[in-house]
């Protein structure tokens, strides 16, 4: 069956709440910042918005239910999307039917979480049940050694090196001295990348992000209501999702977006060439990669070439992670699973400020997360235009 | 007129009357009657700690402990052998208390137990002590002094392959002593009132056999016997008051005059 | 090749004694399975019994055809590394202090891709053998083996974690009088251990084979009698932060049933010898253990008891006796949950009838004290938890795994 575009619907009001290395708040507070931005950005009362759509791994005890009374909010839509990376384009696609169908008319999709000096340890140790029972015991290296694992696999079979890898960190960290929101805003050169410590080979210390609070936040709505509240907004194009991809390839070396791509450029009428700025999910650069590779702007294992023959700032060819990235930004949480999105619709609705791609007119996201066992078991991507 | 025991009080308060104790402490390590290993074994003195003003009793210290009642320096009622179980007040609740007050006569055994761990004590050799410090009076405890209580366990209990060897009586001397000076019990500083090898005696276990089949006593384990004049102590000898006891560790005083 | 150990210099008194951390020890129930195969030395994964798919990690459901019975089974344990990491910085303050720490993926020949801790002489594309251990924290990892034996391989700093190996640690046998505590201590003297404490209870008493005792290397007699609290706490008190490994080698088989046992006093002195020596030997060598749990090289490793398999299940024909070896078995599994904070593993050795004086009219076959103590020392390498040693042992736990009630009347009858 062919399927239903998301005419009529938009995306505005990207807010993005600074983040913190360490924060002596909970991510209600965080969560209630980027509601409060949002409603101040939009002039809409709380009672107005009767959609929430939340990702956040530190909200425990509380899921989305609790925060309507948290936040004295009468929803009549809600959903919560505990899908790490990939929950930005997936509460996108959930939210963008609902107000399609008529379910809700504005619904705030939020990322946040806190990040307490202990929070990391004790988020990764029970983050899933295979991690608990297969992975933390084994040197409890996180995610780093997960990523490891897999950049090693990538790198035998595709000769990409640590300099190829060290391309898209440096090219992020110069957009992110642009963008100004960034933990992490000093220089990096290739030689402060290569020379960095090891953390779990061949994983050095640029190519981790660096765990910290923050929020992000967006609004779904009909065209007819951001066109009244004067609110500048994007269209969406395409949009999927797909998880636990692949599942018989014993070292993750693609990911879901390699499954349903075809599916994403043909909803949205267009090719890769069209795009004019990608945002992927990079909490390490092999996952820039595969997502360059799987998305289609290469083919399989010419990711490394691609990355050396293009570049990757906001004002090089091939504009990526505009705003830095989490690997310059930081990662708060599920909010990196947000941070491209709301980026891109600060770019096509002329918010973008010094990060702003030259004439950018279509902006391509995806989202991956979830390192459930072995390999992240979630993909989305989003094709945005500008209206 | 002075009575008796204020007499004998006013003694032991100038010292002309000593005690002596021929007690050993109760020990874990004390040796206990080695039997074999499959028959049943008479339990060692065992000690655990009730409290230690601690958190089981914040204020006070006390112990349980457990031992056989033979176990340590002990007394061996009639009842403790099968030839004394039939007569009557045989066992160390049932004896009438004056018989744990006795005088005793000690034959010093210590150099020939020295030279001769198998040492035998014999009628002749009791004559011979008879001769020298007079006839052993009726009702008197007669005590083998070896010196065995100044050995260390090892030699103390003295285990070779064939089985323990310590001094003790031959039948005949037993059966005399009851028979002919109609004493009051045996008592001895090894781990029995037998000898080591008296398993090979006929019968058996004579100081046993004879002693407790007249309904004597006897007393093992004991301490400090070379303190004892061989004639003239006064020993208190009151076991524990078990129902049925076939004997009991005790303390065993003895009371000796100081010579003027 | 691994660096062969060396024997570790004295510690340093100035120095603090390394607090025994452990690694994560939550699991969630169905991974249990693994630690039960690990505890025994098995390599087991669940696999499909509708599909026959070999699944990992453990699932209460197969993703192949959503079958609900998925049964632990052993699996050929070969595969290929595919690829390896060094971990440099862990989250964890366990793995933190033991950094680097190597891990790996491994496929496995029968399918499933293992995350795993890798042996020092394993590299990627090597082919492995891959073993469940028990970590410290008592419950089953996966480290990938060397295809083939190796030098020194029992001496990798990884493996050594996993395992409580003799070789340079210091022995306490409880008691030497026997023919297992003699056989134990010539075990721990060729696995290496560097000193052999040897319990002598009533010292004045003399054993068969006392000189050849003696003269066994590494041993020194220590005067140990394990019915007497105030000897265990002297002992103890004088030697429990050198003993690493402590192996209760005390015993007390005597035949006799329940009913016609004429009195308690056997009764007692087998809950003496065995019940409440365990429970002296816990109290006090287990705290200093305990605490000793990260002490270095040789830090203090492991509890090993020595039980009748019949601790299972009651032998009638020895019926008292296999009542105070499951009282044993009871008080071990509350003394593993109590060191486990240490690290310490306890050790349950399980035999049948032994080939000694108290088994005479048992016919064979029966264990010789050196199998029990070769044995032990196997386990020891192994770092594993619960042995059955020699046929009688295997064939109690094969008969009591299939039908206990069976195995019952059986022994009864």
């Amino acid at each position: 069956m062919k399927r239903r575009g998301y005419d009529g619907v938009v995306l505005c009001a990207p807010i993005s709440i600074p983040y913190r290395r360490y924060s002596v708040d909970s991510a209600h507070w965080w969560i209630g910042r980027a509601l409060h931005a949002l409603t101040q950005r939009t002039g809409l009362r709380p009672t107005d918005i009767d959609g929430l759509s939340v990702s956040s791994f530190t909200l425990a005890p509380d899921t989305t239910i609790g925060l309507t009374q948290h936040l004295g909010l009468s929803p009549r839509w809600l959903d919560h999307v505990p899908m790490g990376g990939a929950g930005g384009c997936v509460s996108l696609r959930r939210a963008a039917r609902a107000v399609q169908a008529g379910d809700a008319d504005f619904v705030a999709c939020i990322g946040a979480d806190t990040n307490h000096v202990d929070s990391f340890r004790k988020t990764l140790s029970s983050f899933s049940r295979f991690a608990q029972d297969a992975v933390y015991p084994y040197g409890s290296g996180g995610p780093n050694a997960s990523f490891a694992l897999i950049t090693r696999n990538y790198m035998n079979r595709t000769g990409a090196t640590r300099e190829d890898f060290g391309r898209i960190c440096v090219a992020q960290r110069t957009n992110a001295q642009r963008y100004g929101g960034a933990l992490m805003q000093k220089p990096l050169t290739m030689d402060d990348y290569l020379n960095a410590r090891p953390i779990a080979d061949p994983i050095h210390l640029f190519d981790c992000v660096m765990p910290c609070a923050g929020a992000e936040a967006f609004l779904i709505c009909r065209e007819d209501d951001a066109k009244s509240l004067d609110l500048p907004y994007v269209r969406i194009l395409s949009a999927i999702e797909r998880h636990n991809a692949y599942q018989d390839d014993p070292i993750q070396f693609r990911g879901g977006w390699a499954m349903d791509r075809d599916d994403l450029w043909a909803m949205a009428g267009i090719q890769p060439d069209a795009v004019d700025f990608l945002q992927t999910y990079d909490d390490y650069p092999v996952i820039v990669m595969m997502q360059i590779e799987d998305l289609g702007f290469c083919a399989k294992g010419e990711a490394p070439a691609f990355v050396r023959s293009h570049t990757l700032t906001t004002d090089g060819d091939f504009p990526h992670n505009t705003s830095g990235g989490q690997l310059s930004v930081g990662q708060a949480g599920a909010a990196g699973g947000h941070l491209g999105l709301v980026e891109a619709i600060r770019q096509l609705t002329d918010q973008a400020g010094n990060t702003a791609v030259p004439n950018a007119n279509i902006g391509l996201v995806s989202g991956f997360g979830m390192i459930n066992y072995d390999r992240g078991l979630a993909s989305s991507a989003v094709l945005l235009a500008r209206a | 007129m002075t009575s008796v025991l204020t007499a004998f009080a006013t003694a032991l308060a100038t010292g002309a009357v000593r005690v002596i104790d021929l007690t050993h402490t109760l020990t874990p390590q004390f040796p206990t009657i080695v039997m074999p290993p499959e028959l049943g074994q008479c339990a060692p003195f065992r000690l655990e700690e009730i409290s230690r003003y601690d958190e089981r009793g914040p204020a006070w210290y006390w112990n349980n402990f457990t031992m056989g009642e033979h176990t340590g320096t002990h007394f061996d009622a009639p009842i403790h052998w099968v030839t004394g179980k039939e007569l009557p007040n045989n066992a160390v609740d049932t004896i009438p208390p004056d018989h744990f007050l006795a005088p005793a006569c000690v034959i010093d055994c210590s150099a020939e137990s020295a030279a001769d761990p198998d040492f035998v004590l014999t009628i002749p050799f009791v004559e011979a002590w008879e001769a020298k410090h007079g006839r052993i009076p009726p009702k008197s405890w007669v005590l083998l002094r070896t010196d065995w209580h100044k050995l260390p366990p090892k030699q103390y209990v003295n285990l070779l392959d064939d089985g323990p060897h310590s001094p003790g009586p031959a039948p005949a001397v037993v059966r005399w002593l009851v028979e002919e000076r109609d004493v009051h019990g045996f008592g001895t500083e090894t781990i029995g009132t037998d000898a080591g090898q008296a398993a090979h005696f006929t019968p058996p276990y004579p100081a046993h056999h004879y002693m407790h089949g007249r309904g004597r006593y006897g007393l093992q384990c004991l301490a400090n016997l070379d303190q004892l004049p061989a004639t003239g102590a006064l020993l208190l000898t009151a076991p524990l008051k078990i129902r049925q006891g076939s004997g009991s560790p005790l303390r065993v005083l003895a009371l000796v005059e100081t010579k003027p | 090749m691994t660096d062969e150990l060396i024997r570790p210099r004295r510690k340093d008194p100035l120095r603090k004694t390394r607090e025994p951390l452990l690694p994560q020890g939550v699991r969630s129930r169905t991974a249990h399975g693994l630690t039960a195969a690990a505890a025994e030395g098995r390599f087991a994964l669940q696999v499909c019994a509708d599909c026959g798919f070999t699944l990992y990690p453990p699932r209460d459901a197969c993703p192949r055809c959503l079958s609900a019975r998925l049964p632990f089974k052993d699996v050929p344990p070969n595969g290929t590394v595919l690829a390896e990491t060094t971990i440099r910085t862990s989250t964890d303050v366990y793995f933190r202090e033991r950094t680097p720490w190597r891990i790996g993926t491994v496929a496995l020949d029968c399918g499933p891709f293992f995350v795993t801790h890798l042996h020092g002489d394993v590299t990627e594309g090597a082919r492995v053998k891959m073993t469940l251990r028990l970590d410290k924290s008592g419950n089953a990892v996966a480290i990938a083996m060397p295809d083939r034996p190796t030098e020194h391989q029992e001496d990798d700093v990884q493996l050594r974690e996993l395992t409580c190996d003799p070789k340079f640690r210091r022995v306490l046998i409880t008691d030497g009088r026997n023919a297992t505590g003699q056989a134990m201590a010539r075990a721990m003297a060729a696995a290496g251990a560097s000193i052999i404490f040897v319990g002598v209870a009533d010292p004045w008493k003399p054993f068969p084979n006392e000189t050849t005792l003696r003269a066994t290397p590494n041993v020194e007699i220590v005067s140990l009698d394990l019915t007497d609290t105030q000897s265990v706490a002297d002992v103890a008190g004088e030697l429990a932060h050198r003993v690493d490994i402590l192996v209760n080698t005390a015993e007390h088989p005597r035949s006799g049933g329940i009913m016609h046992r004429n009195g308690l006093t056997i009764a007692q002195q087998e809950m003496d010898t065995r019940y409440f020596a365990l429970l002296r030997l816990a109290q006090h060598f287990g705290p200093t253990m305990r605490a000793r749990g990260a002490d270095g090289t040789n830090a203090a490793a492991a509890f090993v008891n020595l039980l009748s398999v019949h601790a299972l299940i009651n032998w009638p024909q020895y019926g008292a006796f296999s009542a105070t070896e499951a009282a044993c078995l009871s008080a071990a599994q509350a003394l593993r949950a109590e060191l486990r904070g240490g690290g310490i593993k306890v050790l349950n050795m399980f035999a049948g009838p032994l080939d000694t004086e108290w088994f005479q009219s048992v016919p064979p076959p029966k264990l010789s004290p050196t199998a029990l103590a070769t044995a032990t020392v196997d386990a020891l390498r192994k770092g594993i938890e619960d042995s059955y040693v020699g046929d009688i042992a295997q064939d109690i736990k094969a008969r009591l795994d299939a039908q206990p009630k069976a195995l019952e009347r059986e022994l009864g009858a």
